[in-house]
């Protein structure tokens, strides 16, 4: 097992270095570059010149790669011109709302998906199911921004039962019960949104693992042996079926790393995905290209819990 | 819904036949193939008569107007025809979903062939790439990319979208190719002395084609998706080329989606009711593919 982990890390290296070329090559694309925003119209051209040359970006193209690299690991992206703060200091503010949002998301998403997913696949052609897979069907083709912006329309503003924007009431003292309740109340809606679209890939594959499970040799056997359907269903069928489920939670968190850009541009929530949409809007480059390169690492840390998980679940996939 | 299968005696149908007869028995399919065939003909139809111009132009003196006679749904906050919009806006939406369907498509294949044909250091190499790519986030990356190049341009939104959305067919067709290869028709050409090239095209390809019009259909309808959905954030089309995300667009304004549902909610419907239609033809399709699940 120890060796399929460190394995699977290894594996890692190459894909972040491909990603940090990718991303300073973004950088590098984007117009302007980090004295765009400190530049004064009435600046001397040959002072302008020699700051250049002090910050390096006259040097060839791999040492600004590698200067570059060394900052960011260390955590420094540069200065934000339209805030006039570093980057990190920036990202610090919001990534907390995002990962509320995500965590809320994650958790929404299973409490929906479970249950629907078994009485779909334990009762599956009745009612109950066609009713069930009507929704997986409808989930499956709706887009999130256009479900996202319904949701906000109706319950946002038509009954008026949430708020419509931000992630905490204004002038709310932090700390108190009354802002960890203001905070949740304003998750509620957009992670909710999200849940209800995303929940539907794993109501299919639970409904469809179930159905799958249901008539395998060793449930025929439990049953001969006299265990009561509620046995038979919970300890039998469900941990069985459940073990797919499990192997694409990481998945899911690379899924909901677009999903967070769209719900939160839809309900102002102040995360890191507005961030992203507005600093692109007000080209605030050195903030675009420090995202792109969290999310990446999300997405990859993401690839390796699932691959990890799956290792742990399926034996037959270990590295050896 | 599903009767017997009509025994056909002779022989087995050919695969056209067999993803026609799927179609039509699935009423729903049949119903959506319906409408989406009317979809095209009547907006590639008349976005020829309308002028893009003139409905893209901003008309002070109409401002929000409500659906009336002259604006069957309206106006928009320039003034301009909400109707005439959705209408370009499908033409759009549908061009751009269906070039990089093709485009995803071609790349796609020409990968998954080499790499499952060959299979060996190929594959590896190529698996490398593909998972590469597979773990990028596509959204932010293809943002960052629109607004980085120089000279935006529909072609140029293509090939980045093209670019980070090969992946999924990639893999697809590389796993079904590696196990067509093992099959002994694929050995016994080799033995007969057919090029690599005229095997891979001409005898494996066809085998995988029905496999490929089942995810290039499903594929349609994501890259619709996607491409609203840039659009809807800003970085898709400008406005002066409208596309169905556009209109959605202007529900960023609260008072818009609060009162003026006549902007918004027709290409919201639209952009659900395309995709399940495509949805649903990609289902009958998948199940053509698989005999099991046949209804026809």
């Amino acid at each position: 097992m120890w060796k399929t982990i460190v394995r699977r890390i290894f594996i890692m290296i190459p894909q972040l270095f491909l990603l940090s070329i990718l991303v300073f090559l973004l950088a590098k694309a984007m117009p302007g570059d980090a004295l765009t925003g400190l530049v004064d119209p009435s600046l001397d051209p040959a002072a302008l010149e020699a700051q250049r040359e002090r910050l390096g970006l006259n040097d060839p193209w791999h040492v600004q790669y590698w200067n570059w690299m060394i900052h960011a690991l260390q955590g420094d992206f540069g200065q934000s011109f339209r805030f006039k703060m570093p980057v990190s200091e920036l990202i610090g503010q919001r990534i907390f709302n995002t990962i509320w949002l995500s965590v809320a998301t994650l958790i929404l998403t299973y409490l929906i998906a479970i249950p629907l997913g078994i009485t779909s696949g334990r009762y599956n052609d009745t009612w109950a199911d066609r009713l069930i897979t009507g929704y997986t069907y409808l989930g499956f083709a709706a887009p999130l921004f256009i479900f996202g912006l319904v949701m906000l329309w109706l319950f946002g503003f038509h009954f008026d039962w949430f708020p419509t924007g931000g992630s905490v009431k204004p002038g709310v003292e932090p700390g108190t019960a009354a802002y960890v309740f203001s905070k949740i109340y304003h998750l509620l809606l957009p992670a909710l949104s999200m849940a209800l679209i995303t929940t539907v890939t794993t109501v299919q594959l639970l409904r469809s693992e179930i159905i799958d499970t249901k008539q395998r040799d060793f449930i025929l056997t439990a049953r001969a042996k006299g265990a009561s359907e509620s046995r038979v269903y919970n300890r039998h069928i469900l941990r069985n079926s459940l073990l797919p489920i499990a192997a694409f939670f990481g998945y899911e968190i690379t899924g909901l790393i677009g999903g967070t850009v769209f719900i939160e541009s839809i309900f102002s929530y102040p995360g890191m995905g507005q961030l992203f949409l507005s600093s692109i809007s007000l080209r605030d480059f050195s903030v675009v290209t420090a995202l792109v390169l969290l999310y990446g690492l999300a997405s990859i840390l993401g690839a390796l819990i699932s691959d990890l998980i799956l290792s742990i679940v399926d034996p037959r996939i270990r590295i050896k | 819904m599903s009767k017997l299968a009509t025994a056909e005696a002779d022989r087995s149908p050919s695969g056209w036949k067999i993803i026609w007869r799927e179609i039509v028995r699935d009423k729903v399919a049949f119903a959506s193939f319906l409408f989406l065939g009317l979809i095209i003909v009547f907006v590639y139809g008349i976005s020829l008569v309308l002028d893009q111009k003139q409905i893209v132009t901003v008309d002070l003196f109409s401002l929000y107007k409500p659906p009336s006679a002259e604006f069957w749904l309206g106006t928009d906050y320039g003034g301009r025809d909400v109707f005439g919009q959705l209408i370009i806006g499908t033409r759009n939406s549908l061009s751009i979903g269906i070039i990089v369907t093709l485009m995803t498509g071609i790349i796609g294949i020409l990968i998954g062939l080499l790499s499952g044909y060959f299979g060996g250091s190929v594959d590896n190499v190529f698996m490398r790439f593909v998972d590469f790519f597979m773990i990028l986030p596509t959204l932010m990356i293809v943002i960052a990319f629109v607004t980085a190049v120089p000279k935006y341009s529909i072609i140029s939104f293509s090939l980045i979208m093209t670019a980070f959305l090969w992946m999924g067919i990639a893999r697809l067709i590389r796993s079904k190719a590696l196990q067509e290869r093992e099959l002994d028709y694929i050995q016994a050409s080799r033995t007969l002395g057919s090029s690599h090239l005229k095997i891979m095209f001409t005898q494996l390809l066809p085998n995988l084609s029905s496999i490929i019009i089942v995810t290039m259909t499903l594929n349609l309808a994501a890259n619709i998706g996607l491409e609203s959905g840039l659009s809807f954030l800003g970085f898709g089309f400008p406005e002066s080329t409208p596309s169905l995300g556009t209109l959605v667009s202007y529900a960023r304004n609260p008072q818009t989606l609060e009162s003026r549902w006549w902007i918004w909610l027709p290409a919201s419907v639209l952009i659900l009711v395309l995709m399940l239609s495509i949805n649903n033809v990609g289902q009958a399709l998948k199940r053509a593919t698989d005999a099991r699940q046949r209804k026809g």
